[in-house]
């Protein structure tokens, strides 16, 4: 070895080797090569020292067992061969714990990813930690892979194929009491305890054999006893994902080929079929724009910026669903709020929401009751500014108006000190509007958070000419205490989220006006890759805040010449609202749960019912190319400070396709020359709204990418 | 205590309580410890309160739910306090908060802590309900029990009546008597009348109502949101505005029929209800920002033998504060007495007023006077309000020390009677620096 530190440490405690992984100057422990290295000699000397009964496996570091593989290790390779090999690799080592003929046993405490997962299901015994920071996944589908060191062939066979699929098309997390309901764990036990149990579960198994516990039900296992009904079970799968992914994700259909394959061909078949899928998955554009989001995703969950200051009290103004969420995610990391809504009725309102959120969770055991008491302590709604004279900041959710903003800035400014910022949730008016008249504008800031904000992973924090740095630096603090992805972007009507929604909302308006039928722009967008059509999204968000975004930025689409649909305010004049008020595209009464059903009386607005067949192809790229095309503009206009920003707000703000890349990958990836082709194509058709962003051109003529490669 | 040996001035800086509720009404689905941590957490809003100020909690609770059995810590960590305070659960019937108070005034006043929470709970819409003691015994025995054969021993001797669980009485353990015969059999002793008992009721209802109806009552109550929080629960709910003294006297005795005269027209209800409040060290207070309200003065406990005058406690606690402090009740400015039952606090005022009591009771030359009915109770009492017994004291210190500063007062005068024979008397001072 070289003189690198090592990562496994050994001891031997009543003749059980426990071996401690701690990657040295590491947080997380990761899967590369020297660890592999490191765990093949580790075994040499385990299988040939005979005072030795077994070996268990445990990790050095605080609440995390192993983060997965090191994805930096896929950079290095480029063909779908080479990664077939590295996969291969990863089987060979798993192989020889698997059939090592003393036990070795796994002791997992804290996260447990992957390939870590991977080894744990090679193990002879998984002892798992019931601490809330254990959870253990299989997250490869989210990076367009399939988990390759065995997750496919084995998971299933100790669950159960019903219960395995699950976890391994979505990569969600397993936490302890699920790994115990399952079966994946052979005992839950609680941290201290792992390492006692693991050296007793190690003398267990030189004795006896011992059995994994079977968690699946009596119905589970019939149907997966027979090769007829794994047949049902794998076409119902590829079914539903299928429609969910609309064939986008080449990563989900190759996990159930493989799993299938599996149970076809045999187990050591399987994972050299495996082994091949993952070559060929990792190889793919999907997978490598998923990458590049993973990457630029936990870029941008460090906070760059200097002079944070410390923040201990925020005030949300308004207890919505924006509020209210806004509040939830503070909360969880142990901000108090002041929810403060006009009404002390509504604040309580927004306050049971959220409870009702963690209500959620206590049903799943992520959170005890107590402990969702405590959280809820955080929240102190109210109807007054009393407790504001020491806020530290404040976050408006209100109505999208700008003299009532105004009016909150002025109120804020009178009793709160003179260092409270001052952050406004609004998704289209300027910042600087806003801070017209305020007396201290340098502590205005944006932050534009996305419905619902639970779930929604991004922050966009806008800033002005006149915010300070402390300001920005401190509110891109608390997003990532909320547990936000963070964009800081400059200020400008719509900023660059809603600035890019716009043009695209608007020309799915314009085609309605062309006569196309609302449920093609939706099912041609949704088959795109977007997890929403456009006129779904409008019915969502609300046509009266479409109309608003349309009206803020209309003056500067129409001034180079683009067309605007007004149909937003005119149906919003009309009292369609959209979801809120059951008055929008699609039929909201009762009853009609279950398929969107098309308004068809908005029809009226749009030319009657007589509707005409727009190609999917042409819908798609007006839409995207619009959208697009903007991005860029945002780029040009320094709104973007620079392309993995615009690719990663679109993705987590708007739900811009992620195996596309986002925006400017997107360009990238088809090539500069292809994007400008077919823009020249729409804006001969379809007018001045379509000429190509002068950026676009630039780049043309210095042959450059928004995305050098590395 | 005596007023001399006082090394510190402690000081009542604000308090508050939940809505008072009649039990199984709109708090039956919580238990002592959700009620506590509301009440707690409403204080820290209202007081704006630094949690890391906070030296130690004392809270009380006199009928325990077994699972919470030290109330005191699960609501104070619930309610976001550090987890560094520690919290103690006191029990001493109607006056726990009383207690929690003044143990907390005496652990600032040694120098052991600056500041601490005080208060009480009480959740009459869930009281542990209890096997039978043959059948909690035989469970127990359950869990040694090694084969299933040992079941068999289970049903030996258990007949089926021991099956039905026992609600507990509010009675006094050691008389056997609830407290209902006991006030009936002591108004009686005292001569106090029915018509007099219903008088005083109604009193405390219409008090009751237009201090509510005035908004006063409103800056003591910590709102709460119900059934999910599609309501709000901001206003007590036993009040009773519509009540006469006919429809008060068509109601039959409760508790010693056919002669009795406490009925539940004149007694205090079954209450669902939480307070706390802040009590600090002078200086510490003054330093760190906050407002107090009044100084904590003399203050004494009693008790006597339970039987015909087991509420009569506050008649002997009251004049012993007085004479620490060198006051007479023409001094006092504010009386905020706790109301158990009518009879019950006309007995004391009788006692107070009477010669003969203070001469063969009290050891006293001359009675200790007639408390002013313009200054009693003027914002409602326990019979109007609610009685959650533990959290009653600290209402009435809140509301006495809200009383002075409204009616421009120095002096507030607490008294309470209790389960035990047992009674307490506080002097308040309004704080005005």
């Amino acid at each position: 070895m070289n003189k690198k530190k090592k990562i496994l440490q050994t001891e031997t405690v009543e003749n059980v080797a426990i071996i401690t992984l701690d990657t040295p100057g590491e947080k997380v422990n990761k899967l590369n090569e020297q660890l592999i290295d490191e765990f093949s000699d580790l075994l040499d000397k385990l299988g040939s020292d005979d005072t030795l009964e077994g070996a268990l496996l445990i990790s050095g570091k605080e609440n995390n067992f192993i983060a997965g593989a090191d994805i930096e290790m896929f950079k290095t390779r480029e063909t779908a061969e080479e990664l077939s090999e590295l996969s291969w690799t990863g089987h060979e080592i798993l192989l020889r714990v698997e059939n090592f003929d003393k036990p070795i046993v796994v002791g997992i405490h804290g996260s447990c990813m992957g390939g870590g997962t991977e080894l744990a299901l090679a193990s002879h015994y998984r002892i798992v930690s019931d601490h809330k920071s254990t959870k253990i996944g299989l997250p490869e589908v989210k990076l367009g892979l399939l988990p390759g060191m065995g997750g496919t062939q084995r998971l299933p066979r100790l669950i159960g194929i019903q219960k395995a699929l699950p976890y391994l098309l979505t990569g969600k997390n397993m936490y302890s009491y699920q790994a115990g309901k399952t079966g994946f764990a052979d005992e839950v036990v609680h941290q201290y305890a792992v390492k006692e149990a693991g050296i007793k579960a190690v003398k267990k198994l030189k004795n006896e054999k011992v059995s994994h516990p079977d968690k699946r039900s009596a119905l589970e296992k019939v149907s997966e006893s027979n090769a007829l009904g794994r047949n049902i079970i794998f076409s119902q799968a590829r079914k539903r994902t299928q429609s969910e992914t609309k064939g986008n994700y080449p990563a989900p259909p190759k996990i159930i080929d493989s799993v299938e394959y599996g149970y076809k061909h045999g187990f050591e078949k399987g994972l050299e079929n495996e082994s091949r899928l993952f070559g060929e998955l990792a190889v793919t554009p999907e997978s490598r724009a998923l990458v590049q989001l993973f990457f630029a995703m936990n870029a941008s969950k460090k906070n760059p910026l200097e002079k944070k200051r410390e923040i201990k009290k925020i005030g949300v103004l308004g207890a919505g669903l924006m509020g209210s969420g806004i509040t939830e995610v503070s909360i969880e990391d142990e901000f108090h709020v002041w929810l403060k809504d006009q009404k002390l009725e509504n604040a309580m309102k927004g306050e049971s929401s959220i409870r009702e959120n963690l209500d959620k969770k206590v049903g799943k055991h992520i959170i005890s009751e107590f402990e969702r008491d405590e959280t809820m302590s955080s929240v102190h709604p109210t109807e007054t500014y009393d407790g504001f004279e020491d806020i530290d900041l404040v976050i408006e959710a209100v109505f999208e108006d700008l003299d009532l903003k105004r009016n909150i800035v002025k109120e804020i400014e009178d009793v709160c000190p003179d260092n409270t910022i001052f952050a406004s949730n609004t998704s289209s008016l300027p910042i600087s509007d806003i801070a017209k008249n305020a007396k201290r504008p340098e502590n205005i800031v944006g932050m534009h958070y996305f419905s619902p904000v639970q779930k929604m992973p991004l922050l966009e924090i806008v800033k002005t000419d006149q915010t300070a740095d402390w300001v920005v630096a401190t509110a891109f603090d608390v997003g990532l205490r909320q547990g936000k992805n963070v964009i800081v972007v400059n200020d400008g009507p719509g900023f660059y989220t809603t600035r890019i929604l716009a043009p695209y909302i608007n020309e799915a308006l314009l085609l309605l006006e062309e006569g196309a039928k609302i449920e093609d722009l939706d099912s041609a967008m949704k088959q795109f890759g977007f997890p929403v059509g456009p006129v779904a999204l409008l019915d969502e968000v609300g046509i009266d805040v479409g109309a608003h975004v349309a009206d803020t930025l209309s003056d500067k689409f129409e001034a180079r010449g683009a067309k605007t649909s007004k149909k937003s305010k005119e149906l919003m004049d009309e009292d369609y609202l959209g979801r809120k008020n059951k008055r929008g595209f699609y039929k909201y009464e009762k009853g009609s749960k279950k398929k969107k059903e098309v308004n068809e009386k908005i029809y009226k607005y749009f030319g009657g019912t007589d509707r005409l067949s727009f190609d999917q192809r042409e819908i798609q790229y007006r839409l995207s190319t619009m959208m697009i095309n903007e991005a860029v503009l945002c780029l040009q206009e320094e709104i973007l400070k620079n392309p993995t920003d615009g690719d990663l707000g679109a993705i987590l703000g708007l739900g811009f396709p992620p195996f596309l890349g986002g925006p400017f990958r997107y360009i990238d990836r088809i090539g500069l020359e292809s994007f400008l082709e077919s823009m020249n194509t729409l804006h001969s058709s379809n007018g001045d709204r379509f000429k190509p962003a002068d950026l676009l051109l630039e780049m043309k003529s210095s042959q450059s990418l928004f995305h050098p490669k590395e | 205590m005596s007023e001399s040996k006082k090394k510190k001035e402690i000081v009542f800086v604000n308090g508050g309580r939940t809505p008072f509720l009649r039990a199984q009404t709109d708090f039956k689905k919580f238990s002592a410890y959700d009620l506590g941590r509301l009440a707690i957490a409403g204080l820290i809003k209202k007081t704006k309160l630094d949690g890391s100020h906070i030296d130690h909690v004392y809270y009380g609770n006199v009928i325990q739910d077994i699972n919470t059995s030290n109330v005191a810590r699960e609501s104070s960590m619930a309610a976001g306090l550090p987890d560094s305070i520690p919290a103690t659960t006191l029990s001493m019937a109607c006056i726990s908060s009383n207690i929690a108070l003044t143990t907390a005034t005496d652990a600032i006043n040694h120098g052991q802590i600056n500041a601490a929470i005080v208060g009480g709970v009480e959740i009459m819409s869930d009281i542990p309900i209890r096997f039978r003691k043959i059948f909690r015994q035989k469970l127990l025995q359950t869990q040694k029990y090694k084969s299933p054969t040992d079941w068999l021993k289970f049903f030996k001797g258990l007949s089926p009546s021991d099956l039905l669980p026992e609600i507990p009485s509010i009675s006094e353990f050691s008389t056997g008597e609830t407290m209902g015969e006991s006030c009936d059999k002591m108004a009686a002793k005292y001569g106090v009348k029915r018509e007099e008992q219903d008088a005083y009721a109604l009193r405390s209802h219409q008090l009751a109502f237009k201090a509510t109806e005035e908004g006063f009552l409103e800056n003591e109550i910590f709102p709460v949101s119900v059934n999910n929080g599609n309501s709000i629960v901001e206003k007590d709910n036993g009040v009773r505005p519509d009540t006469d003294m006919d429809k008060l006297a068509k109601l039959s005795p409760a508790f010693i029929k056919p002669h009795g005269t406490v009925t539940a027209g004149n007694s205090s209800f079954l209450t669902d209800g939480a307070s706390a409040g802040l009590v600090m060290d002078k200086g510490f207070a003054l330093n760190n920002g906050y407002k107090p309200k009044a100084l904590i003065r003399s203050y004494t406990y009693v008790a006597q033998r339970p039987g015909d005058e087991l509420l009569i406690g506050p008649a002997f606690a009251v004049p012993k504060v007085l004479d620490d402090m060198k006051l007479t009740l023409d001094d006092i400015d504010v009386f905020e007495f706790h109301e158990a039952f009518a009879g019950q606090m006309l007995t004391v005022l009788k006692a107070l007023d009477s010669n003969e009591f203070a001469k063969d009771r009290l050891k006293r030359k001359k009675k200790v006077g007639k408390v002013p009915w313009d200054k009693l109770n003027h914002w409602g009492g326990s019979l109007s309000l609610g009685h959650p017994f533990a959290a009653t004291g600290i209402r009435l210190v809140t509301t006495a020390a809200n009383r002075l500063i409204k009616q421009d007062g120095r002096y507030a005068l607490i008294a309470a009677c209790a389960a035990g024979g047992q009674g307490h008397a506080m002097i308040l001072e309004r704080f005005n620096e």
